[in-house]
C-alpha cells in the first residue's frame, strides 16, 4: 500500500513558475504574456532570461487574449498569466472566439484559483473557472495538485498542440509527487487502492483526499484515491474501473459543486453506470475572507467533509 | 508581375459586388451594406498591397496578412478571397448554408483557406493582428499585418486597450483601418455613441493617422502606399477611411437600412443591373 508523505509545502504557482522557466530554457517558440501579476504568478525567472519573449500587457485582460491567439500564427506557443478569475470570466467571449472556436495554441494559465486566495475575499475566489473552460469546445481543463505536478504539467502542455486551461493557486501546499514525474494529459493517477468506495479528487483536495483516507482506513473502509488532474478531457475509462470495483463514488473539488469535476464524473456515471454519489464542493455559494484552511472548512471542502461524504455515500450503496 | 491599375481594381471590384449581393440573396440574410462598402478597400489590399505566397499558409511566414475584426461583412471577404485563388468560387453559393466552410462569419474550424481567426464577437481583432505583427518582429520578418474595424466597433473598450498596447510596444509593421461610415445598427453612430474626433484619439493613443476615401479606388491605393512607406518609424499606423454602406447599388447607397438583410428578387436584378459583370459570376 503506497503511503503518501511529505516534507516540504510549496505554492502550486511557484511550481508553474518553475516549469515555466524550464520552457523557456527549452522550446525557444515559447512565449509569455502577463496582465500586470508578474509577482504573482511566478514569472520572474523566465523573464530574466527570456526578456525577449515576454510580453508585459497591462491591466487589460481582454486584449491579452487576442494577443495570445494572434502570437500563435506565426508559430509561437503562448502562455498568459493573470488570476483565474480574469483568465476566465472577465475574458470568457474573448477565449471563446478567438481561442476555443479559432483553435488557437493558447495555454491559458490562471493563478489563486478558489476559496483558498484566502482573504481578499469572494470577488477574486472564483469557483466556476473549471465549468465555464470545461464547456468550451476545444479546450483541455487541467487542475493539478501540488508544486511537482504543476511543473510537470506546465511543461506537459507545451507539447500538447490546443487550446489548454491550467489552475493552480496561492496557498503552500503539501508536496506529495515525485519531482521525476511524467505528465499525461487525460489520463488519471490511482494513488491509492481501495475496494469501499472510489474519491475522484482534483487540485487542493487531492491532498484532503489522501488525509482522509488514512481516518478512513482506521475505521475499516477501504477507499481507493484517484487524482483527476484533468478535467477535460475526462479518464473516463479509469472512472468506470475504479467505480466497477467499489461501487461508489465521492467527488472531491474547490469549485462550485455546479459545472465541476463533480458534474463531469456524475454524467459519466449516469450515462454508463449509475453508482451512487456525493460531492465535496462549494454548494451554490460566493467565498469570503478569511485563512485558507478556514474557508475550507466553512466550505465544507476539507478532508473532515471528504470523511463524511465517504460514510454517507457507503450508507447508500 | 505589374501592380494593376486603378480601373482594373475597379473591375474586380464590380464584380466582387455582385459576388455580395447574389451570396446574400442566396442565402436570405447577410450583411451586404458593410460590404459594398469595404469592397474596394478589400480590392486593393489584396490585389495590389499585399505581398502574398501561393497557396495557404495558415502561420503566414514571409507574406502580410489580414485580420477582419468586424466579421459580420464577411461577403466581400469571401469574395476577394475567392477571387484572389484561395478556394474555387463556386463555393461562393454555399454561403450561409448548412456544411458550409463559407459560415455566416469568418470561421477557422471549417478550414477555409485564407482565414486565420474567428471573428464575429465585435472588438477582438485588432488584438489579435497586434500579437502576429508582434511575433513577425520576433521571428525577424519584414513583412506586414493589415486589420481592419468598423466604427461602430471601436466602441467596445478592448479596441483601446489594443491601441495603447500597440503604441507602447511600438509595434510598427501594422497598418489598421478604419471603415468609418458613421452607421451602425441602432442608427447613425453620432446618434447612438457618439465617436468624436477619430483622428485625435488615435493620435492621443500615440498612433499615426493617415485619411482616406474608402470608395475612391485611386485615394485607397495612395493611402495603401504612404501608410507602408510609414512603417519602420516606431509607431502603428491607422487608416481612417471614409466610406459609404452600400456603395455602388443606387437603393443601398448611404442608409443603414441595409446593414443585414437580403435583397429580394427583384432587387437582386436592380442591383446587378447597376454592376458590371467582369470576371464571370460564380
Amino acid at each position: 500500500m503506497t503511503k503518501f508523505t511529505y516534507t516540504d509545502k510549496k505554492d502550486t504557482r511557484s511550481g508553474f513558475g518553475a516549469g515555466l522557466a524550464e520552457l523557456g530554457r527549452t522550446n525557444p517558440d515559447v512565449v509569455a504574456l502577463c496582465a500586470d501579476l508578474v509577482g504573482s504568478l511566478k514569472m520572474q525567472e523566465f523573464i530574466k532570461e527570456n526578456p525577449d519573449r515576454f510580453f508585459q500587457v497591462g491591466i487589460a485582460e481582454a486584449n491579452m487574449m487576442g494577443l495570445a491567439a494572434g502570437m500563435t500564427i506565426g508559430g509561437k506557443i503562448p502562455f498568459t498569466g493573470t488570476f483565474a478569475n480574469f483568465s476566465t470570466g472577465r475574458v470568457y467571449d474573448q477565449i471563446r472566439q478567438s481561442i476555443a472556436y479559432s483553435d488557437k495554441n493558447v495555454k491559458i494559465c490562471a493563478s489563486h484559483a478558489g476559496l483558498t486566495l484566502g482573504e481578499d475575499g469572494a470577488t477574486h475566489q472564483i469557483l466556476e473557472d473549471i465549468g465555464m473552460m470545461k464547456m468550451l469546445p476545444n479546450m483541455t481543463v487541467i487542475n493539478p495538485c501540488d508544486f511537482n505536478q504543476t511543473k510537470a504539467a506546465t511543461i506537459a502542455i507545451a507539447d500538447h498542440h490546443g487550446p489548454v486551461y491550467l489552475r493552480f493557486g496561492r496557498p503552500a501546499v503539501p508536496i506529495f509527487t515525485p519531482a521525476d514525474q511524467k505528465f499525461e494529459i487525460g489520463k488519471a493517477l490511482h494513488l491509492i487502492e481501495g475496494s469501499d468506495v472510489t474519491v475522484f479528487a482534483t487540485g487542493h483536495l487531492v491532498w484532503e483526499a489522501i488525509e482522509a483516507e488514512a481516518v478512513l482506513a482506521q475505521e475499516g473502509i477501504s477507499v481507493e484515491v484517484i487524482n483527476i488532474h484533468t478535467i477535460k478531457p475526462l479518464d473516463t475509462e479509469a472512472i468506470l474501473a475504479s467505480v466497477a470495483k467499489t461501487g461508489c463514488v465521492v467527488t472531491a473539488e474547490e469549485h462550485q459543486m455546479n459545472g465541476g469535476l463533480g458534474d463531469s464524473v456524475a454524467q459519466t456515471l449516469a450515462l454508463n453506470h449509475p453508482a451512487p454519489l456525493e460531492m465535496v464542493a462549494v454548494n451554490d455559494s460566493f467565498g469570503e475572507s478569511g485563512k485558507p484552511a478556514e474557508l475550507m472548512t466553512k466550505y465544507g471542502i476539507d478532508a473532515d467533509n471528504i470523511v463524511k461524504a465517504v460514510r454517507r455515500v457507503i450508507a447508500r450503496k | 508581375m505589374s501592380k494593376p491599375t486603378t480601373a482594373e481594381l475597379e473591375r474586380i471590384a464590380s464584380q466582387v459586388r455582385r459576388d455580395i449581393v447574389r451570396m446574400v440573396h442566396g442565402a436570405s440574410s447577410g450583411h451586404p451594406g458593410g460590404s459594398l462598402g469595404c469592397t474596394d478597400f478589400l480590392v486593393a489590399l489584396y490585389f495590389y498591397a499585399m505581398k502574398r505566397k501561393e497557396g495557404f499558409d495558415p502561420n503566414g511566414i514571409d507574406e502580410d496578412l489580414f485580420f477582419l475584426s468586424n466579421g459580420h461583412i464577411s461577403p466581400v471577404w469571401y469574395s476577394v478571397l475567392a477571387r484572389s485563388g484561395y478556394f474555387e468560387t463556386s463555393e461562393l453559393a454555399t454561403f450561409r448554408q448548412i456544411d458550409s466552410r463559407v459560415q455566416g462569419h469568418p470561421a477557422t474550424e471549417e478550414g477555409l483557406p485564407g482565414i486565420r481567426i474567428a471573428s464575429g464577437s465585435l472588438g477582438q481583432g485588432l488584438s489579435v493582428a497586434c500579437g502576429a505583427a508582434q511575433v513577425k518582429k520576433l521571428n525577424g520578418e519584414s513583412t506586414l499585418v493589415y486589420a481592419l474595424m468598423g466604427d461602430g466597433e471601436l466602441e467596445e473598450g478592448q479596441v483601446w486597450e489594443a491601441a495603447m498596447y500597440a503604441a507602447h510596444h511600438k509595434i510598427d509593421n501594422i497598418i489598421a483601418t478604419v471603415d468609418y461610415n458613421g452607421q451602425q445598427i441602432d442608427g447613425p453612430t453620432d446618434e447612438v455613441m457618439s465617436l468624436g474626433d477619430l483622428k485625435a484619439k488615435w493620435e492621443a493613443f500615440g498612433w499615426t493617422v493617415i485619411e482616406s476615401q474608402g470608395n475612391d479606388m485611386a485615394s485607397i491605393v495612395k493611402s495603401l502606399d504612404e501608410a507602408k512607406e510609414l512603417t519602420g518609424q516606431g509607431k502603428p499606423i491607422l487608416n481612417l477611411m471614409t466610406t459609404e454602406m452600400g456603395f455602388g447599388i443606387d437603393f443601398m447607397v448611404g442608409t443603414h437600412k441595409w446593414h443585414g438583410i437580403a435583397p429580394n428578387d427583384e432587387q437582386l436584378a436592380d442591383a446587378l443591373s447597376q454592376l458590371e459583370e467582369t470576371l464571370g459570376d460564380y
